[in-house]
């Protein structure tokens, strides 16, 4: 396989729900091995359509390639042991603990057995997002952001090569979500292996992320390095608000936004 | 070795439910042999061990009301027991909801129903008597049940919804289709259709123990291959589909093979509620929801139940039985009741 066919490539690509089909035509540049993606767009813009779309958990056409294997040729369970989906829902609580949810996830989908190597994988996952002082407590004495961290870590022990976290730091406080996004970064940077990462918070994206894709209405509006994407006719074609894009004291690019734009212009 | 550490502390906390789960076979042993030795004639716990032992060493008369009374009733009670448990703990699981039970589905009204048909119709199963042809139309109204839900479900896809509204809607169905032959039946009919209805282990006899145990066996290995996928479906339903649970097909599978693990236990002995409901709660509450020991915890808290119910049932009034279907719940909810606030204690 050359270099070029590995990490993530889409073409014509198409999602939905049964008849109602949300996301058409997308086509994607190939993402480099590495690549951490901010998915970014309005509200019902096909964000968690997309990640779900590619994961094979909704219907979906069109090509999707993976290191340079096709994975929609792949049947459903072989496509999730390779793609880990993180479910924009937290983890219900429930009497499980951490430690049963994490083994649970590495034996759900199959036949296997608790081994040396899966007590190896949920350790080390727990101590990655320093979660080992909750591994023997029950999902449903933990506290959102923490059900959150918990969903991440059934995500990554199961070590996929691509990664489709739907708002991974959706409960989770200020520090919280700098350490998850940091971890993600380092993840792909030492595997390789890729992240879409559908998020609200632009600034977060902006820090994080080396690629941005930004949809509107099921379609691509724009994609690219963030930093050169994101100006203000974008934020005012994706999400209808009239926003700056500066320089913070610190060197980093910003977005602030003034307002929402009263009559709807949809791009 | 810091590396291995976690898996200590988890092996050192599972040690501690295995214990739980070893106390539950423990105090199953000593309930099945109270209930053996329960009854209106008197029979040592050493008179039973002889008599398993050493039967011919029995007189005759203890010998019949040993094999043909006690044991098949403490057997029967210990094996539907635990099915229900089992059934109960498995419903629960794969429709997310901890009011589920095997009657949840409508499969005790249908049994309810197919019996009634039995007794009113005088029916005797070509001619082999009503005490097969009310277990065998009980049973053969549960499965329809069973596989008319699946159908819908299939049809119209099995999310949790889907499936408990059809199965409630079966559930009034037979209700009504009930109490519609309760109205047309004779007063002789009704008062069997009644006593049916409440439940007994009288009608226990070894071939019937043999078809609840094989069926029982058999679901047990069944499940024993999901324990991992219906745990995962634990930590939420979009977060078991997506490691690779195929939920929807988990769910039917899962809901055919309870529901005629519970319409076989319930053809034989009537319906019984509550251990269906309550044994799965008990052994949450004892060894959390890794099934791998949950399922087994709650065949054995249904098993438990049930044999307690029985004693109960032969002690409660001197010298009548009492129908096991009004003892369990009356037995039952004191000790759920108990165990909930114990952990309330606790927590």
């Amino acid at each position: 396989m050359s270099a070029a066919a590995e990490g993530l490539a889409i073409e014509d690509f198409a999602a939905g729900y049964g008849p109602r089909e949300v996301i058409a035509h997308l086509d994607l540049l190939p993402l480099p091995p590495g690549t951490l993606a901010a998915v970014v767009g309005a509200n019902a813009a096909g964000k968690s359509t997309l990640l779900k779309g590619i994961a094979g958990l909704c219907s979906a056409q069109g090509r999707v390639r993976l290191d340079g294997e096709e994975l929609t040729r792949l049947d459903a369970a072989q496509r999730l042991q390779r793609v880990g989906y993180l479910p924009q829902l937290l983890p219900q609580g429930s009497a499980l603990v951490v430690y049963e949810a994490l083994l649970s996830a590495l034996l759900g989908g199959g036949r296997g057995t608790v081994s040396a190597q899966t007590e190896a994988a949920v350790e080390r996952v727990l101590d990655t997002l320093a979660l080992r002082p909750l591994a023997l407590r029950r999902l449903d004495e933990l506290s959102g952001g923490q059900r959150q961290m918990v969903g991440l870590a059934q995500v990554m022990v199961r070590a996929p090569r691509l990664l489709l976290l739907d708002e991974p730091t959706s409960a989770l406080d200020l520090r919280w979500q700098l350490r998850v996004l940091n971890t993600v970064r380092e993840l792909t940077r030492r595997t390789g292996c890729s992240a879409l990462v559908a998020i609200h918070d632009l600034n977060l994206a902006l820090r994080f992320c080396n690629h941005i894709l930004v949809l509107g209405g099921g379609r691509l509006l724009a994609a690219g390095e963030p930093q050169a994407t994101l100006d203000a006719a974008l934020l005012r074609r994706a999400y209808g608000v009239e926003a700056r894009v500066e320089r913070c004291s610190l060197g980093y690019t910003v977005v602030l936004v003034d307002h929402a734009i009263e009559t709807e212009e949809t791009g | 070795m810091a590396a291995t550490a976690l898996a200590a502390d988890y092996r050192r906390f599972t040690r501690l439910r295995l214990l739980l789960l070893g106390a539950l076979a423990l105090a199953l042993v000593l309930s099945f042999v109270a209930d053996v030795a329960t009854g209106p004639s008197p029979f040592p716990a050493r008179d039973i061990l002889r008599g398993l032992l050493d039967p011919p060493s029995l007189g005759r008369a203890q010998s019949v009301i040993l094999w043909d009374v006690r044991l098949p009733y403490a057997v029967m009670a210990l094996l539907v027991g635990a099915s229900l448990g089992l059934a109960g703990a498995e419903m629960q699981t794969v429709l997310n909801n901890p009011l589920a039970s095997p009657f949840t589905l409508g499969v005790a009204a249908a049994a309810t129903f197919g019996a009634s048909l039995a007794i009113v119709l005088g029916f005797g199963a070509f001619g082999l008597g009503q005490h097969v042809a009310i277990p065998l139309l009980a049973f053969v109204f549960a499965a329809a049940t069973t596989l008319l839900i699946q159908l819908l479900a299939r049809m119209h896809g099995a999310t949790v919804d889907t499936v408990v509204l059809f199965g409630i809607a079966l559930l009034f169905a037979f209700e009504a289709l009930g109490w519609l032959l309760q109205f047309i039946a004779d007063s002789d009919a009704l008062q069997q259709i009644v006593f049916w209805t409440m439940g007994s282990l009288a009608r226990a006899t070894w071939p019937k123990i043999a078809v609840v145990a094989v069926v029982l066996a058999a679901c047990l290995v069944m499940s024993s291959r999901q324990v991992w996928a219906m745990t995962a479906l634990r930590g939420g339903e979009e977060q078991a589909r997506s490691i690779g649970v195929a939920v929807e097909r988990l769910r039917l599978v899962v809901l055919l093979r309870v529901s005629l693990l519970a319409a076989t236990a319930l053809a034989f002995v009537g319906t019984i509620g509550f251990v269906g409901l309550v044994g799965p709660h008990i052994a949450r509450l004892l060894l959390g929801e890794d099934h791998r020991l949950f399922l087994p915890g709650a065949a054995l808290a249904g098993a438990l139940m049930l044999s307690l119910a029985s004693i109960a049932s032969k002690t409660l009034v001197p010298g009548v039985v009492l129908p096991i279907g009004i003892v369990t719940a009356l037995v039952g909810v004191p000790l759920f009741v108990v165990l909930i606030l114990g952990r309330r204690r606790r927590a």
